[in-house]
């Protein structure tokens, strides 16, 4: 299976990635190939296989649904790794 | 012998008697990083101020008589770890002036044992690799030979280790990247079990298979890290709340391997492995037998399918621990982008480099509309059956024994642009990550390459869940 240009720009686009021309057409080999690779999966038989997304051990794990107070300096370390306006996370206009 | 040469027993035994200082063990450290490291590129970033800070608290502890086995200890810290007040880059473009506004859980469990952190070490970005090349501050050379890769993620952390920067490091491992690059530079690294050591404070990668653990000079000393970074997590609901146990005691205290049963997986020795692998392999397990150890051969018929179903759920679950970087609260941001959509994609593509961006895109793809089931769904399904190989052979003997890569380390931009090629490296390693198991790799000797140069090899012994004083044990008798 070939991956179209049409499918790169599409998964691009999902992935929030502006890609170079050259990078689209690298990219489309690398994933070809590995995507063939991967294929010989299709080769297992998987019927009545329950599938696995996680191997803790442990089955619904709840805590309260409550904020658990943390280190106000911390915080304010966190928030300032970004642009603020008033105390806020300035974000461009959605709308 | 040089301080900084030091394994972490040793230190001990001289710090507790008084005949050395923290101080002058970091000196020494900090000295063969300003040398070697020149070369070596093992460290992205080195806090020595902080460092002899922490050494002279440490010194006050140990002359008011506290004990513990990692106080005044030297180490270096891979740079996808949250160290607070330090830069934390995880090798990328993306966050190269992110400082962590707290410490990850196994760096707070490391300074209330006294140890000492040098500072961060280079790894593929987002520890996305198996040879370091993908950093984007430069690739790490591999001390045993400069003209070699580390191997990877971790391959700062076990090129550190290697070239005696410190008498231990911290890496983290998602489908081999402790035990590569541990294989690769002629040092042990260990693989806890998933969930035996808390993930907080570690930067997302594959949220299902994440692990963070030791790189040693010695199985003990691998223990003794272990020792102070594991256990439940309140920050990581992942984190197994089972009792963690004395596992430097259990080597310790180890006379022989009488009525163990070690398992020989006959699908990890292809017919691809190096021939050299295969007699440095059987060479460990002679020493497994002659500490009483039985042999026997076991199949686990699914290993062929680890690195396809890996090399799904990574990208998939990379597609989506990397949305996190947006350009918003932080990380690059392209303000001059027109509206919200440009400004992602504007950041983005200018702040991860390519392999970043492969697994993103692969992922995505994989996850997309009408693939789903084809490969995400697949690819659990068959992690499912890898699983149930493990369980199968865990019936029949007690720990398994494999090479940890099928070859010695590469040079240095030898693959760099065949990602496939690259993915097959993880072809012993991903079983294990994948069902959650403790893997440990350590030096099994050395074997030439095709121009005769001489490079070390690991052995990796896979243990069954929560299994690790066990796989310690038994990795002892391998050194």
């Amino acid at each position: 299976m070939a991956i179209t240009k049409e499918e790169i720009e599409h998964i691009a686009e999902l992935s929030r990635l502006e890609l170079t021309a050259e990078e689209k057409e690298k990219f489309a080999g690398q994933l070809d190939s590995v995507l063939e690779y991967i294929s010989q999966l299709n080769g297992v038989d998987t019927r009545n296989v329950e599938p696995t997304a996680q191997v803790s051990g442990l089955v619904d794990v709840w805590r309260e649904d409550k904020a658990l107070p943390w280190d106000r300096d911390e915080v304010n370390d966190a928030l300032r790794q970004g642009e603020l306006e008033d105390g806020q996370i300035k974000v461009k206009r959605v709308l | 012998m040089q301080l900084n040469e030091l394994t972490i027993k040793q230190a001990r035994a001289k710090l507790d008697s008084g005949a050395i200082s923290a101080l002058e063990l970091t000196e020494a450290c900090l000295e063969r990083i300003a040398r070697a490291d020149k070369d070596v590129h093992a460290c992205l970033l080195v806090c020595a101020d902080e460092a002899r800070a922490a050494a002279q608290e440490a010194d006050r502890r140990i002359q008011s008589g506290e004990k513990g086995s990692l106080l005044g200890i030297p180490y270096l810290c891979k740079d996808n770890i949250m160290v607070k007040g330090l830069a934390t880059t995880a090798a990328s473009r993306i966050i190269q002036d992110y400082v962590a506004p707290y410490d990850a859980t196994v760096i707070k469990r490391l300074k209330r044992a006294g140890a000492v952190l040098l500072g961060k070490t280079n790894l593929d970005e987002f520890a996305h690799g198996v040879s370091t090349e993908n950093s984007a501050y430069g690739p790490t050379r591999n001390p045993q030979n400069l003209s070699y890769v580390p191997g990877g993620s971790s391959g700062g952390s076990a090129a550190a280790v290697a070239a005696q920067m410190c008498l231990f490091a911290i890496g983290s491992d998602t489908g081999g990247s402790i035990r590569f690059p541990a294989s690769f530079c002629g040092v042990c690294g260990l693989k806890p079990s998933y969930g035996r050591v808390s993930r907080f404070g570690l930067l997302s990668m594959t949220s299902s298979t994440d692990v963070i653990g030791p790189l040693t000079k010695t199985v003990e000393d691998g223990a003794l890290v272990l020792e102070a970074i594991a256990g439940k997590d309140r920050h990581d609901a992942t984190t197994a709340p089972e009792k963690t146990e004395d596992y430097a005691l259990g080597i310790a205290e180890l006379k022989n391997l009488n009525g163990l049963i070690i398992g020989w997986p006959k699908e990890y020795f292809i017919k691809e492995l190096d021939s050299q692998v295969v007699a440095r392999m059987k060479e460990a397990a002679e020493r497994l037998r002659a500490a009483g150890a039985q042999l026997k051969e076991v199949s686990l018929p699914y290993t062929k399918y680890g690195v396809p179903v890996y090399y799904i759920i990574t990208p998939s679950e990379i597609s989506s621990n990397l949305a996190r970087f947006d350009g918003i609260g932080w990380g690059l941001a392209k303000n001059e982008a027109g509206d919200l959509q440009e400004f992602y994609k504007s950041s983005r593509s200018a702040g991860f480099g390519p392999e970043a961006k492969r697994r993103i895109m692969l992922g995505t793809y994989a996850l997309s509309a009408g693939y789903y089931d084809a490969y995400y769904k697949k690819a659990q399904a068959v992690r499912t059956l890898i699983i149930r190989d493990f369980a199968e052979a865990f019936k029949k003997v007690d720990l398994l024994l494999t090479p940890t890569a099928p070859h010695p380390a590469f040079k240095i931009g030898e693959h760099i642009d065949d990602p496939l090629t690259m993915y097959l490296e993880d072809i012993f390693m991903s079983g294990a990550s994948l069902a959650g198991l403790p893997a440990i790799s350590v030096p099994a000797g050395s074997v030439e390459n095709k121009s005769g140069t001489p490079l070390p090899v690991g052995a990796q012994l896979i243990g069954p869940r929560l299994a690790e004083a066990l796989v310690l044990k038994a990795a002892k008798v391998l050194e």
